[in-house]
């Protein structure tokens, strides 16, 4: 076992010793940590409470932050913006998107035609990592990563959400501060 | 009565001799030891309390990354990669950019490599915070665990505004970078900096001198440069046994060719220069990130990539010094959209090869010391 040896300690680190400077230094530090803190303006109220009161305030969350996912729709009529051209579930590594198109006829110019509409859209929130490919995938803006950050559920299977529920989002239970 | 007692005397002490001339124990550490730092298992073999042979035992964490890697395109696999090595994530998604960039023969614009040097150089002053705290932890000092996650805090506060997350970034795209720097980009990695240094040095007051720390780091788990270099050992764990070798300097990648800072390095090789190289590479690291945000080009961050990524049929390696190392990505391609086989080179799993030659002949807390100054993360030695 090869030892490296402690160098001798000279008269000036001996006195140092016995005075216990380096113990009084330290000290020093973490009692102006702790008067520091009780006047420190970031705490809340300024009185040296740092911890977030979490279900009743939610913390703000970033605006580029990866959380649960939504189908946007277009805010005027309130249709769906998806094209159902399943890039998201191609660009997905995980897997964990299905889109499901239908085909309806409509009336161009006169002529019946089919056009492919979205029929049901599942995402799988258990398998997602929030790497936001499918983001950047979607050639509508259509699906987003939101800031919601609250997708505890009680069942394996509550983790898969359908249209309605990307649509609308999930309701969170809201604490009287 | 008589006769059962003295019995039952000589029971006992038949027992004791015989447990007190045990010639060694085996005591097993781990896998859900708290100082392992992940599911790590050790096998001690004792003489009294002093180690005389040591035994790792991973792979609780496999996951089959490379297998994976194997199955996705190129794109998709960049997420895959933040969970290396995940106090790092940052710098292992470079790394696989990176790789595949030059594959391909892409021209990343200068001002994404400026964003990438300054976000993984906060990546490793925010991974050496991390291992900082739970190596003070390990030996003794609960403080300094507190303080340097207050400073992890304000990294991992700037990577959530850029990147949408905190630990698992997901920072890099092939060609660039998902999105630009956000508006208040410069201005709250500016005030870090100003900041950081002051918090540095309350960290060496309590630390460096305190003679509980130097009886616990000076003279433990000493390796010498030549056998530092036979087991492969890299990054900050090389150099405090004194060897200059960083990839930064040797091999530029990204802006580090533009910049101008020190490499550290130790001299004995002991846990304490260990300790003192990391500091000394935070402080460094800090320099980096403001000369490259006081220098921050403007332009676009994202080159021409084309819609399919296919590399020509070959193989690549190329490497980046991690915060814990030389992380590595060996590629082999067959000129379709997915790797024919990816291999890592992980710096945690080499550098756990030094942990039986570093611990023998000392004692059991020794190896809990010896475990935290490798720095490893079980992440990244599974995969």
């Amino acid at each position: 076992m090869p030892l490296v040896p402690v160098p001798k300690s000279t008269f000036v680190q001996k006195l140092k010793r016995f005075f216990m400077v380096d113990l009084l230094k330290g000290m020093a530090v973490t009692l102006g940590f702790n008067i520091g803190a009780l006047t420190d303006k970031d705490s809340v109220a300024g009185k040296g409470i740092y911890t977030e009161q979490y279900p009743k305030v939610r913390p703000d969350v970033a605006p580029r932050f990866h959380g649960a996912p939504r189908l946007n729709m277009d805010p005027e009529t309130h249709d769906t913006l998806c094209i159902a051209c399943n890039l998201c579930a191609l660009a997905c590594p995980e897997d964990c998107i299905d889109v499901i198109p239908m085909d309806v006829e409509v009336i161009v110019a006169g002529k019946p035609r089919r056009k492919k509409v979205l029929d049901e859209f599942i995402f799988d929130t258990s398998r997602c990592m929030f790497c936001a490919l499918c983001q950047e995938a979607c050639p509508t803006y259509c699906l987003e990563l939101t800031q919601d950050f609250e997708l505890a559920t009680y069942s394996r299977a509550g983790f898969v959400w359908n249209r309605e529920m990307l649509e609308q989002g999930r309701e969170t239970v809201k604490y009287e501060s | 009565m008589k006769d059962v007692r003295t019995m039952h005397q000589v029971e006992i002490a038949t027992t004791k001799n015989a447990l007190l001339d045990a010639p060694e124990m085996t005591l097993n550490m781990g896998p859900q030891h708290p100082s392992t730092h992940g599911v790590l298992r050790v096998v001690l073999k004792l003489d009294g309390e002093t180690v005389i042979d040591l035994d790792c035992d991973v792979g609780y964490l496999h996951r089959g990354m490379e297998k994976i890697a194997e199955n996705r395109t190129y794109t998709m696999i960049a997420p895959y990669w933040d969970r290396l090595d995940y106090i790092a994530a940052v710098s292992n998604g470079l790394v696989w950019v990176e790789t595949v960039e030059q594959m391909i023969g892409l021209d990343v614009p200068r001002r994404a490599h400026y964003i990438r040097t300054i976000l993984t150089e906060l990546n490793r002053i925010a991974s050496h915070l991390l291992w900082l705290g739970t190596h003070a932890l390990d030996i003794g000092a609960v403080t300094i665990l507190l303080w340097a996650f207050r400073e992890r805090e304000e990294i991992l506060k700037i990577f959530e505004r850029q990147f949408g997350a905190r630990l698992t970034c997901h920072a890099w795209r092939i060609g660039g970078m998902p999105n630009d720097a956000y508006d208040d980009f410069a201005s709250d990695v500016k005030r870090f900096v100003d900041n950081f240094p002051k918090r540095l040095d309350e960290y060496e007051t309590v630390l460096s001198e305190n003679r509980i720390w130097l009886s616990r780091t000076v003279g433990i788990g000493v390796i010498s440069g030549e056998e530092a270099i036979a087991i492969g050992l890299s990054g900050p764990s090389l150099r405090g046994s004194g060897v200059a070798w960083d990839i930064r300097k040797a091999r530029p990648y990204a802006a580090y060719a533009d910049m101008d800072f020190d490499v550290p390095l130790g001299e004995n090789g002991d846990t304490y220069d260990r300790y003192l190289v990391r500091m000394e590479e935070m402080r460094q690291s800090r320099r980096i990130v403001k000369q490259a945000i006081d220098n921050l080009p403007d332009g676009p961050v994202n080159a021409k990539v084309p819609k399919l990524i296919k590399p020509p049929v070959g193989d690549y390696y190329h490497s980046i010094e991690g915060p814990k190392g030389e992380i590595g990505c060996y590629l082999v391609s067959d000129g379709t959209q997915q790797p024919w086989r990816v291999r890592v080179r992980p710096p945690s799993f080499i550098n756990l090869q030094a942990l039986k030659q570093m611990s023998i002949g000392h004692l059991v807390a020794d190896v809990v010391a010896i475990i935290g100054t490798l720095d490893i993360v079980l992440g990244e030695i599974d995969r």
